[in-house]
């Protein structure tokens, strides 16, 4: 069953490459994707047992089926999307996007950390095309340092792997397999040296694809130069891919009992994170480059909220959640305003409430929610992890977090408000919010809604067992 | 035996850190991805695992992936990596320095018994260096993807150590990884060369805060 939820798609992307109908490969995407959330809900009523390769414990069932509901989202999207866009075409586009799925679902149930790897890789490479969609000077270079930089830090991500398994050697594991519930079981007896060596460097590599400061530097450029749904997916699905691979790498080291040195990393790259975030959206002219700084910022919320632990991780859980649906809402208003407009630049745009009446409102919204203003979600799961840091005691680390979330909704407002208030202008493109165009953006919006008002039980409980496998110590 | 294939990695890695020419770096990469493939070989003998590690490895390494750079840089008609960020003798220096750091460094790690004689963890981590020093010190995008490669042969070169911990489908997975990697890196320097009309990454600079 779960190999057939990853293989799929494949055969999607198989047919699109041969179907020679421009409308009928569009429609395969939200086709694909329907029937991924669809399978993927009957997975996880009855999830089955951990295979030695493949399997779903509570945190990959929680990252699965976020991102399979994100790219639902994103495929509807896109069938709007690639209409506009007949100039460009779609038989790259849609196969790639369709491998995209099947890496990322691989990814996410992967057992064995060489499949891991290899799955993130293969994200890596699928994505490059999708980046590239645009074809102009701008795109290749965001493309160009996207792919070298991830490249190079999944090369480190592997490198990590292979001295977790010569820990094992060292230590006197026999046989030695990367196959991480063995590891687990036998994380005790691995060579401390060598473990933390290879946690750090499992830091670094994920932690440059999950784009956490300082590894964020692709991240502005492609997500700025990528059509806002590959934005979308990239800053909502691959981020929490990459973050669920780091939590392995937690795993592993609570398991080993070291698991505050390797908080106290992620603590340490997410108020980084949140720092550099904070100062490079201050006066940020482009809207797009807006919101990847705003899932640097996300990003190292994600990593504090495991980096302190206890209830503050189980608000980074349900951060994970509320951050995928946000982002996919913003990115994909903020795709309909560039398209409108034919610019992402504050000097272009403006007045977009009163020109593009729902994206305007649903960007405005979103840009509302993601900073933390209540009803939505996020304002939820980022008060869940003030309170985890204020009540351990870590007073002036709270006060930090709050006085960057303070900076972020000032410099964020900045351009998110001059970018929607305002007159109407007269748009020179024909753009029209259609339909297809804003359905996912606005149902994105109103599931943050729910999650910030009423947190149903079953999701209640995924989000405690997903907690509790990063807490379980020896 | 394996210390001498890895003396001579190390000396191909002063050899492309040091010259200009693009063809002899690149030949001189595949020539270090094939002398890698006939490590998993010298170590643990004739197996079935280690047989098809060699051959995977000199195929992908040794063949595909040379063949595929040279191709691309023939149809861009380029030769020569003109002034690096830091010129040729000053970075090989520098590979000379990182490579010594790298035995004295290799010494103090607590190494398995079996792994204390032999030349694999400095070799694997001065490659590894080396690598990287092509990624930060050279203009062309085509020498960045050389460095790219070396720091895999380096990691490579780890990895031969444990091959008994990775399954043969994970191996051949990273190999088809990497293979396909590079040729998307590939098809991008076709399009950079095309746009820019040179593959020069210092005009990659227009987008920045």
């Amino acid at each position: 069953m779960l190999l057939f939820l990853i293989l799929f798609p494949l055969v999607g992307a198989g047919i699109a490459l041969i179907l020679p109908w421009y409308q009928g490969r569009s429609w395969l995407l939200p086709l694909c994707a329907g029937l991924h959330l669809l399978l993927a809900c009957l997975i996880l009523l009855d999830p089955g047992p951990l295979g030695p390769w493949l399997g779903l414990d509570a945190l990959s069932r929680l990252v699965l089926i976020v991102t399979s509901l994100l790219y639902l989202g994103c495929a509807v999207y896109a069938v709007g999307y690639l209409n506009q866009r007949r100039d460009r075409g779609n038989k790259v586009i849609v196969p790639c996007l369709l491998i995209f799925l099947a890496a990322m679902t691989l990814a996410i149930s992967a057992r064995h950390l060489g499949l891991l790897w290899m799955a993130v890789e293969a994200t890596t490479i699928s994505s490059a095309p999708l980046i590239y969609y645009n074809r102009n000077r701008l795109s290749i270079e965001a493309t160009w340092k996207y792919l070298l930089l991830c490249s190079v830090g999944i090369g480190l991500a592997m490198l990590g792997m292979l001295f977790i398994a010569y820990a094992a050697l060292v230590g006197g594991v026999t046989p030695v397999s990367l196959q991480f519930d063995s590891l687990l079981n036998s994380a005790t007896l691995l060579s401390t040296p060598w473990l933390h060596g290879g946690f750090v460097f499992l830091l670094v590599g994920f932690g440059t694809k999950m784009g956490l400061a300082p590894l964020h530097s692709w991240k502005p450029d492609a997500y700025g130069e990528a059509p806002g749904m590959v934005g979308a997916l990239l800053a909502g699905g691959l981020t929490s891919v990459a973050f669920l691979a780091i939590l392995r790498a937690v795993q592993l080291m609570t398991a080993a009992g070291d698991g505050d040195m390797a908080r106290q990393a992620l603590l340490g790259m997410g108020l980084l994170s949140m720092l550099v975030a904070g100062i490079f959206m201050v006066r940020q002219p482009d809207i797009k480059r807006l919101l990847a700084y705003s899932s640097v910022e996300h990003m190292g919320i994600l990593a504090i909220g495991v980096g302190i632990g206890g209830l503050a991780t189980f608000g980074a859980m349900l951060h994970l959640v509320n951050n995928a649906l946000t982002k996919g809402c913003l990115f994909l208003s903020a795709g309909n305003i560039q398209r409108a407009y034919d610019s992402k630049k504050l000097a272009k745009v403006h007045g977009a409430i009163a020109t593009l009446p729902i994206s305007g409102s649903v960007f405005l919204a979103g840009f509302l929610a993601i900073t933390g203003s209540p009803p939505f979600g996020p304002f939820m799961s980022e008060f869940t992890i003030l309170r985890g840091i204020f009540g351990s005691g870590h007073l002036w680390i709270g006060l930090l977090v709050l006085f960057m979330l303070a900076v972020v909704f000032i410099g964020m407002g900045a351009t998110a408000l001059t970018a929607t208030q305002g007159e109407a202008v007269q748009l020179e493109t024909d753009f029209k919010d259609s339909f297809l165009l804003v359905i996912s953006p606005i149902v994105f919006l109103l599931i943050i809604l729910v999650l910030g008002v009423y947190l149903p039980e079953p999701l209640q409980r995924a989000l405690r067992e997903a907690a509790n496998l990063l807490e379980v110590t020896p | 035996m394996a210390n001498l294939l890895l003396l001579f990695v190390l000396l191909i890695n002063f050899y492309t850190l040091g010259s200009a020419r693009l063809v002899a770096c690149i030949r001189a990469v595949a020539l270090q991805g094939a002398l890698l493939a006939l490590l998993p070989l010298a170590i643990h003998g004739p197996t079935g695992h280690a047989l098809l590690l060699g051959v995977g490895a000199l195929l992908f390494k040794g063949i595909f992936i040379p063949l595929l750079l040279l191709r691309t840089i023939r149809e861009v008609r380029i030769r020569r990596d003109v002034e690096p960020f830091i010129g040729f003798v000053p970075t090989l220096i520098l590979g000379l320095l990182v490579t010594a750091g790298a035995f004295i460094f290799a010494d103090f790690l607590p190494l398995a018994h079996e792994h204390h004689e032999g030349l694999f963890v400095p070799t694997a981590l001065a490659t590894m260096f080396c690598g990287f020093l092509m990624l930060i010190t050279r203009r062309k995008a085509i020498t960045q993807v050389l460095g790219y490669l070396m720091l895999e042969n380096g990691i490579f070169v780890f990895a031969v150590l444990l091959s008994a911990a990775m399954p043969l489908m994970v191996e051949a997975g990273i190999l088809l990884d990497l293979l396909v990697g590079v040729f998307v890196m590939g098809i991008v320097l076709n399009q950079i060369s095309r746009e820019f009309s040179s593959l020069n990454t210092e005009r990659l600079t227009a987008l920045k805060e």
